[in-house]
Parts: C-alpha cells; sequence; structure tokens
C-alpha cells in the first residue's frame, strides 16, 4: 500500500506528516510513500532530501490523493480535503472531532476511516503516538523562547563588571508536558522558575524539573483527582478557583513573565490571569497564552496575536509554536505517524489491519466503513494509577510515646508469658521424668536459648557459611559412633564405622568449605 | 567408669562451638570464629578417643582420615554456585548417621538385656554397654523414646536432603510435586510412626523401629518432593535444623552431652534461618512445608503496557551517564554462573567514579546467603553488598538499576496487588530508580509463574539473553 503526505493547505502551516526519516521506517513496514512536491520545504525537507530516502514525490494535491491508500496530515482537513477521500482510503491527522463534527460526517459520507491523533488514547502503550504530547513539549519550548524574545532582559542573573542583573522570575501555571517543557527550558536559561498546578501530585514532577511548586493552603479532600480524567486536570471548585487568583494577585507584581498552560478537556480555557493581574505586572513583562486556541488563559489575550497591555505588558497568544519550529516538529510528530502505522501493520507487510478490538487504535478512530465511532468507549486501563489519598498520619511526640510504652508492655508480656510456660512445661517434665534425664534436658533447653541469642547477630551475608559451619559441627554425632564402635556385636561395628566414616567426610567438607568461603569475603 | 578429662574437654569443645557460631556476625571476625569450630571438634573426637571411645581406636582413626580425604576433595573442588546441593548432601550424611547410630543403641539395648538376663558382665561388651547396664527399667524406656525420636528426625533430614540434593542439583525435576493422597501420605506415616512408638515402647523389638524408619524415609521423600525451587532456601535450612535436632535426640539417648549442645545450637540455627527465609517471602512456615502457592484470592491486576527490548549498546550508554547503580542478582546470575562477568562490570563502573551497590533479597538464590557467597568469590567487596532493609529506601536517588536473573523479589505486585500470590512479600522497589534494565533469559513469567508488571513499567528496558553473555557484552563498552 502507499502512503502519502499532502503539503499542509493551512495558512502559516509549517508541519509535514512525513519525514525523510521517517519515510525509511515506513518503508521497512513495507510501505510505499509518496509527498507531494514542495511539502516539506517549509520544515527543512527538500524534495530531494525525499528522493534520496526513497519517496516518490507528486506534483499537486488532488494527485497524492489519487494515489495514497493513506494520507497523512498534521492539521484538520479542510472541507475541500475530506472531498478528496475516497471509499476505503484511511487519514491520519488530527482532527478534535468534538468540535469538527460536519467535516467527520463528510468523511463517513464518504466511505473513509479516519484516525484522530488527538484521540490516542493516554495510556503508556501508546505514548510512542501521542503526537499532542509531543507537540506541547515543543509549544512549551517555544512559548519560553517567544517569551524571551520579547523580553528586555536576560533571564540569569548576572554579576558583570558593568552592573548586577537580576535574574527574570518565571511563573508557569499548568504543569502539563507543555507545562513542564516550559519549566525545564526556563530554568535551564537561568530564570527563578515558579509553577502551579491544580492537581498537588505533580508538585514532585515539577520540582525535579528545578521549578518552585507555588503552594495553596487548601484542604486535600477538595483537591481534584487528575487520575480520574485520564491524567487532565479536572475543573476545579468555586472556593478553590478563588483562593488560586487570590494566591495569583499576590505574587503577579513579582513575576516578569508569565506562561500559562491550563487546559481542561472539552471545555473553553480556564481563565486564571485577569486584567487586574496584568495590571499589577511591571512594563516590559511578558505573557505567553498557550491556552489562546480555547480563548487563552489570560484575560487580555487575543488569538494568534501579540499585543502590548496600557501598562506595557507584552500578551501572546500565537497559537502555532509547534509550526514555528517546524525541523523539530514534523520530526516528532513524523515519529508519532510511523509508530501509529507500525500499531497498525503489525505484519509488517505494507497492509493495514485496522485492529478495532486494539485499545489504542479503537480510541483514535473516528470515522471507519461508514460508521460514525466517535466518541470512543473508555479505554479498559486507566491512563495512570489512581493516586493514594491516604497519607500516613503525622504522629504527635506523645502519641509516638504512647505506642512506644505501649510495644515495650505488649513486649513485656509476650516474655514474661513465654516464660511462664516455657517453665510451667519444664516443672511439668521434672515431675515425671527422673533425675538423670533431667540434667541432660537442662542442658538441652539452655543449649536451645544460647543458640537462639548467638544465631540472631549473625549477619545475613554469612548465612550460606553458618549454613556450612553447623553443617559439619552437626557432624559430632562421630562421637556417638565412635563410643559405639568397640561394641562386641559385628552389625553395631558395622554401622558406627559407616556412621564415623560418613561424619568424617561432614567434618572435613564442612570446615574446609567454610574456611574457602570466608576466605573469599574481602572489604573494598 | 569415669571420664572426667573427657567431659572437661566436651565443655571446652561446647564453649568453642558456641564462639564459633557467634563469631559469624561479621565477616573478618568469621574467620577466626570457624578456627574455634575446627579446634572444638579436634579436642571432642580426641578426648572421645581416648576416653570412652578406646574400643577399636584405630579403624575409628582410619576412617576417619579416609572420609577426611573425601571431605577435603569436595570442599575444594566445590563451585560456588554449587553450595546449596553441597550443604543439603551433607546434610543427609548426618541424617544417615543419626539412623545408624539410633540402630546401634536399640542393638546394644537388647544385648545389654539379654546379658543380665544371662548374668554376664556386662563390663566386656563395650563402653557403651555399660553405660545402658547402669540404667534403671525407667530410664531404659526413655532412652528407647530418645532413640526411636532420634532414628525418625534422622531418616526425615536423610531423604529429604538427597531429595533437596536432586532437585539443586538439576538430577530431579525441580517443580513441586506430589503422590496421589497428598498431604493425607504424610500424615498418614506420621500416625504409623507414632503408632510404632507405642508399639516399640511395648515389646521392645527391632520391628517396630524398622517400620517407624521407612515410614520416616518416605514423608521426608515427599514432604520435599512437594516444595518448588525457590523455596529451598526453606527447605535447606529446616533440614540443617532436622539434622541438629537428629544429633541432640541421639545425645539423649547416649547420654552425652556435647551432642545435646551441639545439636541444640545447630537445631536452633535451622530454625532461625526457616523463619527468616519465610518472613522474606511472608508466607508461615506451614504453607512453605506443606508446599505450593496457595491459589490467588481473587481477579489479579491485569497488566498493561509492553515489554520494551534494549541492546547492549543502550544498556552501556545509560551506565556510562548513571553516577549511581544497584544491581539485583538472582538465581539467574547463579545459573548462568555470571558472577565473574558482573564483578568485573562493577570493577570498570567503580574506576569509572561510580558508585554501584549490590541488593540482596533474603530469598535471592536456593540457600540463604546465596548471592553473598557468589559475590565474594568473584571478588566483590562485601561491603558494597547490602540486604534489602539497608538499600530499599536509596532505590529513588539511584540512576540505574540492573537486575540479573532475579523476578518475583522485585515484583512490585507485591505491593500493589492485593490478589497477588506474593501480596506482602517484602520486595526490593527497584521501580523507583530512574532506570531499571532487567537481564533476562526470555520473555517468561518466573518460578512462582507470577505475571511481573515490573517489566512493563515505562522505565523498565528488558535486556534478553543469558545472563553471562549479556554482562560480557557490556564489559568492553563501559568507561
Amino acid at each position: 500500500m502507499k502512503i502519502g503526505a499532502p503539503k499542509e493547505v493551512y495558512e502559516d502551516e509549517s508541519r509535514v506528516a512525513i519525514t525523510p526519516e521517517s519515510a525509511g521506517h515506513l518503508q521497512k513496514l513495507g510501505y510505499d510513500v509518496a509527498v507531494e512536491a514542495g511539502a516539506g520545504a517549509k520544515s527543512g525537507f527538500t524534495d530531494e532530501a525525499y528522493r534520496a530516502a526513497g519517496v516518490e514525490i507528486v506534483a499537486g494535491a488532488a494527485q497524492l490523493y489519487k494515489v495514497a491508500d493513506v494520507v497523512a496530515k498534521v492539521r484538520p482537513p479542510s472541507e475541500d480535503e475530506v472531498k478528496r477521500l475516497e471509499h476505503g482510503q484511511l487519514l491520519i491527522s488530527f482532527f478534535y472531532p468534538a468540535s469538527n463534527e460536519a467535516l467527520m460526517e463528510l468523511a463517513r459520507d464518504k466511505g473513509a476511516s479516519v484516525i484522530a491523533m488527538d484521540m490516542v488514547p493516554r495510556i503508556s502503550r501508546a505514548q510512542k503516538m501521542d503526537a499532542l504530547s509531543s507537540m506541547a513539549n515543543i509549544a512549551g519550548y517555544r512559548a519560553v523562547i517567544e517569551a524571551g524574545n520579547n523580553f528586555g532582559r536576560f533571564f540569569t542573573g548576572q554579576v558583570t563588571a558593568a552592573g548586577k542583573v537580576p535574574p527574570a522570575k518565571v511563573l508557569v501555571v499548568g504543569a502539563g508536558v507543555a507545562g513542564l517543557a516550559a519549566i525545564g527550558t526556563s530554568t535551564s536559561l537561568g530564570a527563578i522558575t515558579y509553577a502551579f498546578d491544580v492537581r498537588p501530585e505533580v508538585a514532585e514532577q515539577i520540582e525535579s524539573m528545578g521549578a518552585e511548586f507555588v503552594f495553596l493552603e487548601f484542604d486535600d479532600s477538595e483537591l481534584p483527582d487528575g487520575a480520574e480524567t485520564g491524567g487532565y486536570a479536572p475543573p476545579s471548585s468555586p472556593e478553590f478557583q478563588a483562593k488560586q487568583l487570590a494566591k495569583f494577585r499576590e505574587i503577579a507584581p513579582d513575576i516578569d513573565i508569565v506562561i500559562t498552560t491550563a487546559l481542561i478537556p472539552n471545555r473553553p480555557a480556564p481563565l486564571l490571569w485577569t486584567k487586574d493581574m496584568v495590571e499589577m505586572m511591571k512594563p516590559g513583562s511578558v505573557i505567553v497564552d498557550l491556552a489562546a486556541e480555547r480563548g487563552g488563559n489570560c484575560e487580555l489575550t487575543v488569538k494568534d496575536e501579540r499585543i502590548v497591555s496600557d501598562n506595557g505588558v507584552v500578551v501572546i497568544g500565537y497559537t502555532d509554536f509547534a509550526s514555528r519550529m517546524a525541523t523539530q516538529s514534523s520530526t516528532l510528530y513524523g515519529n508519532n505517524i510511523r509508530h501509529m502505522m507500525a500499531d497498525l501493520t503489525p505484519e509488517k507487510d505494507g497492509q493495514v489491519n485496522h485492529d478495532m478490538e486494539d485499545d489504542v487504535i479503537r480510541g483514535a478512530t473516528i470515522t471507519h466503513e461508514g460508521v460514525v465511532t466517535f466518541p470512543p468507549p473508555p479505554p479498559k486501563v486507566a491512563a495512570i494509577a489512581v493516586q493514594k489519598k491516604e497519607k500516613p498520619k503525622e504522629l504527635t511526640p506523645e502519641e509516638i510515646r504512647a505506642n512506644e510504652v505501649a510495644a515495650f508492655k505488649a513486649q513485656t508480656k509476650q516474655q514474661v508469658g513465654l516464660i511462664a510456660v516455657g517453665a510451667a512445661l519444664l516443672l511439668a517434665v521434672g515431675l515425671v521424668a527422673p533425675a538423670s534425664f533431667m540434667q541432660h534436658f537442662i542442658v538441652f533447653v539452655l543449649s536451645v536459648f544460647v543458640g537462639f541469642q548467638v544465631i540472631w547477630n549473625v549477619s545475613h551475608s554469612l548465612h550460606t557459611p553458618l549454613m556450612a559451619v553447623t553443617n559439619a559441627i552437626s557432624s559430632i554425632i562421630i562421637l556417638g559412633a565412635v563410643i559405639q564402635i568397640g561394641s562386641s556385636s559385628v552389625i553395631v561395628i558395622i554401622l558406627a564405622a559407616l556412621s564415623v566414616f560418613m561424619c568424617g567426610i561432614n567434618i572435613f567438607g564442612g570446615f574446609l568449605v567454610t574456611r574457602r568461603m570466608l576466605a573469599m569475603f574481602q572489604k573494598s | 567408669m569415669d571420664f572426667g578429662f573427657t567431659t572437661a574437654a566436651y565443655v571446652v569443645a561446647a564453649i568453642l562451638f558456641i564462639l564459633s557460631l557467634g563469631g559469624l556476625s561479621g565477616q573478618e571476625s568469621a574467620k577466626r570464629a570457624v578456627w574455634y569450630g575446627i579446634v572444638g571438634m579436634a579436642l571432642a573426637v580426641f578426648a572421645t578417643l581416648i576416653g570412652p571411645g578406646t574400643g577399636l581406636w584405630p579403624l575409628t582413626l582410619v576412617l576417619v582420615i579416609l572420609g577426611g580425604a573425601i571431605g577435603y576433595q569436595l570442599a575444594t573442588k566445590v563451585q560456588m554456585t554449587q553450595m546449596p546441593e553441597l550443604v543439603a548432601a551433607m546434610h543427609s550424611l548426618v541424617g544417615l548417621a543419626a539412623v545408624f547410630v539410633g540402630f546401634n543403641a536399640h542393638f546394644e539395648i537388647g544385648a545389654v538385656e539379654a546379658a543380665k538376663a544371662a548374668g554376664d558382665d556386662t563390663y566386656a561388651m563395650g563402653t557403651f554397654a555399660a553405660l545402658i547396664a547402669k540404667k534403671t527399667l525407667v530410664e531404659i524406656n526413655i532412652l528407647r523414646v530418645e532413640l526411636f525420636l532420634g532414628i525418625f528426625i534422622g531418616a526425615v533430614t536423610f531423604t529429604g536432603s538427597v531429595i533437596a540434593y536432586g532437585k539443586l542439583a538439576g538430577k530431579v525435576d525441580s517443580a513441586a510435586k506430589k503422590l496421589p493422597g497428598g498431604h493425607l501420605l504424610n500424615a498418614g506415616a506420621a500416625a504409623l510412626s507414632l503408632l510404632c512408638l507405642f508399639w516399640y515402647f511395648g515389646s521392645g523389638g527391632f520391628l517396630p523401629l524398622a517400620i517407624m524408619t521407612l515410614a520416616a524415609l518416605f514423608i521426608g521423600y515427599h514432604l520435599i518432593t512437594g516444595i518448588g525451587g525457590a523455596d529451598m532456601p526453606v527447605v535447606v535450612s529446616m533440614l540443617n535444623s532436622y539434622s541438629g535436632w537428629a544429633a541432640a535426640a541421639i545425645g539423649f539417648s547416649l547420654g552425652n552431652d556435647l551432642l545435646i549442645v551441639v545439636g541444640a545450637l545447630v537445631g536452633s540455627s535451622g530454625a532461625i534461618l526457616s523463619y527468616i527465609m519465610c518472613k522474606a517471602m511472608n508466607r508461615s512456615f506451614i504453607s512453605v512445608i506443606l508446599g505450593g502457592f496457595g491459589g490467588p484470592a481473587g481477579e489479579q491486576m491485569a497488566v498493561e503496557g509492553e515489554q520494551v527490548a534494549i541492546d547492549a549498546d543502550g544498556v552501556a550508554q545509560a551506565l556510562n551517564e548513571a553516577d549511581s547503580v544497584v544491581i539485583v542478582p538472582g538465581y539467574g546470575m547463579a545459573v548462568a554462573q555470571a558472577q565473574t562477568a558482573v564483578a568485573e562490570l562493577t570493577r570498570k563502573m567503580r574506576a569509572a567514579g561510580k558508585e554501584v551497590r549490590f541488593a540482596i533479597h533474603p530469598v535471592a538464590g536456593r540457600l540463604p546467603g546465596h548471592m553473598n557467597v557468589l559475590l565474594a568469590e568473584a571478588k566483590v567487596p562485601y561491603d558494597i553488598v547490602l540486604e534489602m532493609d539497608e538499600i530499599n529506601d536509596d532505590f529513588p536517588d539511584t540512576d540505574v538499576v540492573i537486575v540479573i536473573g532475579s523476578n518475583d523479589i522485585v515484583n512490585p505486585a507485591a505491593q500493589d496487588d492485593p490478589n497477588s500470590p506474593i501480596a506482602g512479600m517484602p520486595v526490593l522497589e527497584v521501580w523507583k530508580a530512574k532506570q531499571v534494565f532487567v537481564s533476562k533469559r526470555g520473555q517468561g513469567t518466573g518460578y512462582s509463574g507470577i505475571e511481573n508488571p515490573l517489566f512493563f513499567k515505562d522505565n523498565t528496558r528488558m535486556f534478553y539473553g543469558d545472563a553471562k553473555a549479556s554482562v560480557d557484552s557490556l564489559l568492553p563498552k563501559i568507561g
């Protein structure tokens, strides 16, 4: 079968769905690869590079749609593009089916199958084809670069001969993939980075990236749990939002750069950075709103535009961050596509096996065989394990003391009980057994006691030597045989002789092997 | 006849034995401790030879020297990976010796009684007979119970150890098997033995003793056949314990305090080892002995994700970039004889300034402390070989963990999945490290047949292949 990538028709879109590198991988899966002439030009892949990778260059989109059995795209298709689809053709692309229902129905009427890259379920197996994450990662990086481009100062603090430069203070709101990428970029540029997220469990990730988590004083039970919504932050309660905004107001005057990435699935972006916060910021500060596509987290954001507020704060509402780094994003997206194709081609025979039983393929498919299959059923496995809410309660010093006392008492009770039972048993034996037996019995009991005391102290690493040495000394039974060997009975002599012989093996073997082992233990 | 000197020598020997076991608390003092044991044993045998064991002493000496020569051969030739087999084989000898000595005691009682009845002088029959002759009827009866017990435990130890040896040496299928009837057969044999005890008590004949011995031999065989390979640490330490108790029981019947002391020491030592092993598997002693894992309590958690393989280059790169590395060895390392390669890898990484440590689970391998001995043989310094409790908290700060041939002891299901058969077993929390490499022969489950979610985690990469070949392929790439 042939897989083809047309040139993106969306204005200013620079990415391409197949790169020369990913084409190589697709060929290994058994596919022929074609791209429209000039498709990779804006992302730095020339037609020659494609040809060199064995890719067929097709002139014109119409021709490409005609020859390709599978069409790979980046942006959601336009109406014209969907009309070009034929029965049985497969389109792989971002689609946003929830807001593009008309197009989806059109594709169904055309009889084409559509796999929406934005619908890939968030389970670990599907991470390699999670294009939303790979694009978000780029967007997060680019957001910091874009902010730096508009910010008049260094990110890092410096002490120069000409004077001291304070470091920039960056606040990242929303620690998803984009947020974490932004945090990483910002800290590596040297800025003091703060980060906020409504999911308290990401605090650890934020701190691991080198940023400081902005804590809200809030009761645990009211916090949303990201695990229930596939790792995305769910909407939060009004009280929580109020507290959150108060916190932002408190820190806004100090912050030089704000990067907002907060999105809630299938809802407009939450309003987090209000007009009055912008007004509190210093002139020259920058706000980059990665949620501009869904209305923006900042009140002033204008989609696709860079505006300057009355007090000189730059608010950037671009929605094409990934496209602004087309080479990088095409490479990653191309890899996402080829991983998707690999899952669709389990036999590596160049034939698509559209397995609707597969969780990942089922989840991403929105139309198939003339039927709209969106929305998909919930995936069988949760994206991430449900967070354990119960934290061990901090014990007060009194409680610890009380526990210790209780443990001590219980231990004493147990010990006294054991001793009492043991003594009673001994006495009971002593009542019936003759004195000669009792003498030996006392020796026995004492030895067991000594044995327990001594063996507990043996180092774990010496357990094998311990076994070997106990083995050797348990051959002390040789004494019995030696005493008996002087008997007048022949059979006794034979049995005793055998015993002596076996014990001899054991004694020498046991001690020697122990010595050999112990000699091996060396300190560094 | 009194043997004051012998008794005094016994006291000294007993103290030396106690010191010898106590000295095993540290690696350095252990090297001295083994000499205490040797001296104690030499003293005890010597004192017996010149005291109550003077009869036929040249024969004794010859036999000891012969046995010693064989023992020397065994001890110097044995591979460290074969230690479990050797220990099991040696237990069987102690068990068999206990049975023989017990039989002898029985014959001597018979002979003495016959001689007494005929009015002969029992003194000429040997020192042991003289000892018996002094006993009253009650004492003789107690003696019978004691030797009966000694033979019973000795016989169980003997066949049990032989089977354990066979399983460890791979000569017997190591899977848990049972004859039809299962534990009822064991219970029946035990009941039969108890009946024989009363019979023997009443008649004093050899027949009940012989029947009991056969029953005990059967119990030993059947009990250990029903226990699978990974439970061997418990089995071997349990047999160790039994061989001690057998010696103690024989000590009672011979009236020899040194036998009692040493038997009790060995018995309690084995019991403690078994206890430690069972605790490390979070299973009760009974459940291990009764064999096999219980059925899962409910639906086990489905494992999600896929096992991602990696090649030697990938592992080597990660190791070169890591600052701290923890290696978790298991039985697979012993099977593949990979310990020298692992030690060489360790040496190279340490030379490169990395922190390399080993994490040892108490039941790793087939013998308590098995891994420690293997690593020591390969000249890995013992101060970087740590126990589970010492290292478990350090995993979150570790860059790379290499799991070599272990499975169940690093299974997160023990903590996460209450329905898992190993739920609650303490495990090494390797998945908390930044990256985990698992060296494994292929995609199979471990001994217990439990799927290991570790292999499916995002930070886990599977490094398939024979452990030794895999580690060897890493060596040139490190540094």
